[in-house]
């Protein structure tokens, strides 16, 4: 009954006839589109950006740290005193479930010297756990043996950015650098991992056997069995609470600290972190949406609005089409096809202005930006809902007229 | 072997209060195919409603309507835009030609609403065209055409379905006297070419006299019908 390819080139002339108007009134859907695809590509690429951030610092980890001292009444910052050991990290994993890595940590920055080079660095004493913990890969050569932190060996495995400024292009594996003047032999190197979510270079690090760090080199200062912090890996997301709290029970037991008394130590939960500042541009993403919908909403009216303008002028040629034989659907599919005309070719000039915005802020702001299909879809599709949703007021108003008055209207 | 017929057909506009215009007061008129029927009469004596009426723009408000055997009263929008497109050609005397639109165009407009395909309607739009004289105007817009050629592009267009009547209100009221005439003459050769039934609102004698049979209106009723002496 009804004839779709006419009705469709009859839409598209009447646009063609006012251009300007046509333009100014796609406006507000390719802005809204534009900014749906832009705020999508930005949020999507902050959300990976941070996701990989927290696979490169490992997933499912407490950090315990000492508390502070407290002395005449002042109070230091966290991290000053000295209470946990690498006893504490042992029973840790002996005592509570699900811990897959309990690693004790003492570090320290230390200059480091091979033939003519030498570069400061952290050098952090640890067991071979921290690789699992800390989802570090090895590039090369192997980390160290239980045997060796048993003996306190003098093994240490280099990060990339100690890596290169040391050795360059040189193999390093079986070459001896000093750390505070103590000869240590390379048995392994870090793969890569760039910068933490705070900016940090994590390529920048030694690790060495823990033993070796209280014995020779970081112990001078607090008594034998010191470690900085414990680094607590989990098996599941899920464990984190209960382990957060079995820790703390545990620790508070072999501090001999009274149910009364200030803890010690703080477990950090480092996942959560992570999580909140994901939840967190998860919001902005779908507060920046809303925005983005909210300006398709106000081009969707001025479509409508133009389309009830053009119903207006019309009103005669709707009177001729009605006298020979136009349909109350012929009418309306006229007037609801061209509204859709106008919002999608809006969309489509979004969804370009949209990709250009997003290559332009990846690549001036530095923020990385990815533009999914299914963005483009979803914008595509929903600027042509708001093309049927508005059109189709105008487009009823238009076949309800009478036409007598129709024919009549000047 | 009436086309029309009308039984006390009345229309009353209730404009509020007690003011009630009865603009058509049953009117029961008979016309049958191949007549070629002038109404006449002075503004408001109702024969542009009896045309609204006969075109199935306007509902009537009491009485019956058969048009072609069928009543058409009681039809909804859809049913009656289709009885116009298949039944009935207008000619205006605006011409009311879609603008910025080619004159073949516009003749196809009826058959584009009958859902025929583009190639038939051209070839059909072409032949009404060239049947009234317009062959190599096709392409030009009704602001190309002088006003002769678009009252003829809009009968080329109350011709292109084929309908047995021709509803032609004022055809010549924006024409010069010879243009007048040639439309007229027009007119008059489908009337008897093609036994086109061809019903004609005018308010001028000299035109009205180019019918068979003229019927007069006075506030709503028939005063006079009769047929035309050829002198």
């Amino acid at each position: 009954m009804i004839n779709l390819p006419s009705t469709f080139k009859i839409s598209l002339r009447a646009l063609r006839i006012n251009k300007m108007r046509s333009a100014l009134t796609m406006l507000g859907i390719i802005i809204g589109v534009g900014a749906v695809i832009t705020m999508l590509a930005v949020g999507t690429g902050a959300g990976n950006k941070i996701t990989e951030q927290i696979s490169t610092m490992g997933s499912n980890l407490l950090i315990v740290f000492p508390g502070s001292i407290s002395a005449g009444g002042i109070r230091m910052g966290g991290g000053t005193q000295s209470t946990l050991t690498w006893a504490d990290a042992e029973a840790i994993k002996r005592e509570i479930p699900n811990i897959e890595e309990s690693v004790p940590l003492l570090n320290g920055s230390a200059q480091v010297v091979f033939a003519n080079q030498n570069w400061a660095t952290v050098v952090s004493g640890v067991t071979p756990g921290i690789l699992n913990a800390r989802d570090w890969l090895l590039a090369a050569g192997r980390v160290f043996t239980e045997q060796e932190v048993k003996n306190a060996a003098k093994v240490c495995i280099l990060g990339q950015t100690v890596l290169s400024n040391l050795f360059g292009e040189m193999n390093p594996l079986g070459q001896v650098v000093r750390i505070k003047k103590l000869p240590f032999t390379v048995i392994g190197v870090l793969a890569e991992k760039g910068q933490s979510m705070m900016g940090q270079d994590q390529d920048d690090t030694i690790y060495i056997p823990i033993s070796t760090a209280q014995r020779k080199i970081f112990g001078k200062g607090g008594f034998p069995d010191m470690v900085r912090s414990i680094t607590v890996k989990t098996a599941t997301l899920e464990d984190l609470g209960p382990a957060e709290k079995q820790i703390t029970e545990l620790l508070r037991q072999r501090h001999r600290l009274g149910p009364n008394q200030d803890l010690d130590f703080n477990v950090r939960n480092l996942t959560q972190m992570m999580n909140v500042t994901e939840q967190a541009v998860q919001i902005l993403t779908l507060l920046l949406g809303a925005i983005a919908s909210v300006s398709m909403l106000v081009g969707g009216i001025g479509i409508m609005n133009i389309m009830l303008v053009s119903v207006t002028e019309r009103t005669r040629e709707i009177g001729i089409r009605m006298a020979v034989g136009a349909g109350t659907w012929d009418i309306r599919l006229q007037f609801i096809i061209e509204a859709l005309t106008l919002s999608l070719i809006g969309g489509l000039a979004g969804i370009v202005i949209g990709l250009v915005a997003a290559e332009i802020i990846s690549s001036v702001a530095g923020w990385p930006t990815i533009v999914s299909p299914i963005s483009i879809i979803f914008a595509f599709g929903f600027s042509g809902l708001i093309g049927i949703f508005f059109g189709f007021y105008p487009a009823y108003k238009a076949s309800q007229l009478n036409p007598i008055d129709a024919l009549r209207y000047e | 072997m009436a086309l029309i017929e009308t039984e006390e057909l009345s229309r009353v506009y209730d404009l509020g209060g007690a003011n009630i215009i009865h603009a058509l007061d049953q009117v029961s008129v008979k016309i049958d195919r191949g007549e070629f029927v002038a109404i006449m009469g002075p503004s408001g004596s109702g024969k542009s409603t009896f045309m609204n009426v006969l075109g199935c723009l306007d509902h009537p408000s009491g009485g019956r309507y058969l048009l072609d055997d069928v009543d058409v009263k009681g039809m909804n929008r859809d049913e009656l835009a289709r009885v116009r497109n298949e039944k009935l050609g207008f000619v205006f005397q605006g011409f009311n030609l879609l603008p910025r639109t080619s004159a073949l165009e516009n003749v196809e407009l009826p058959l584009l609403y009958r859902n025929i395909a583009a190639g038939e309607r051209k070839k059909h739009a072409m032949a009404a065209l060239k049947a009234m004289g317009l062959e190599g105007w096709e392409r030009h817009h009704p602001n190309q055409l002088s006003g002769g050629q678009q009252q003829r592009v809009a009968i080329a267009r109350a011709l292109v379905n084929n309908a047995p009547l021709i509803l032609a209100d004022e055809p010549t009221g924006n024409l010069d006297t010879k243009t007048s005439d040639e439309i007229m003459n027009l007119l008059v050769r489908l009337n008897g070419d093609k036994s086109i039934t061809i019903v004609l609102v005018t308010h001028e004698s000299d035109i009205a006299a180019y019918g068979k049979r003229i019927i007069r209106f006075l506030d709503g009723r028939i005063v006079s019908d009769e047929a035309v002496k050829k002198s």
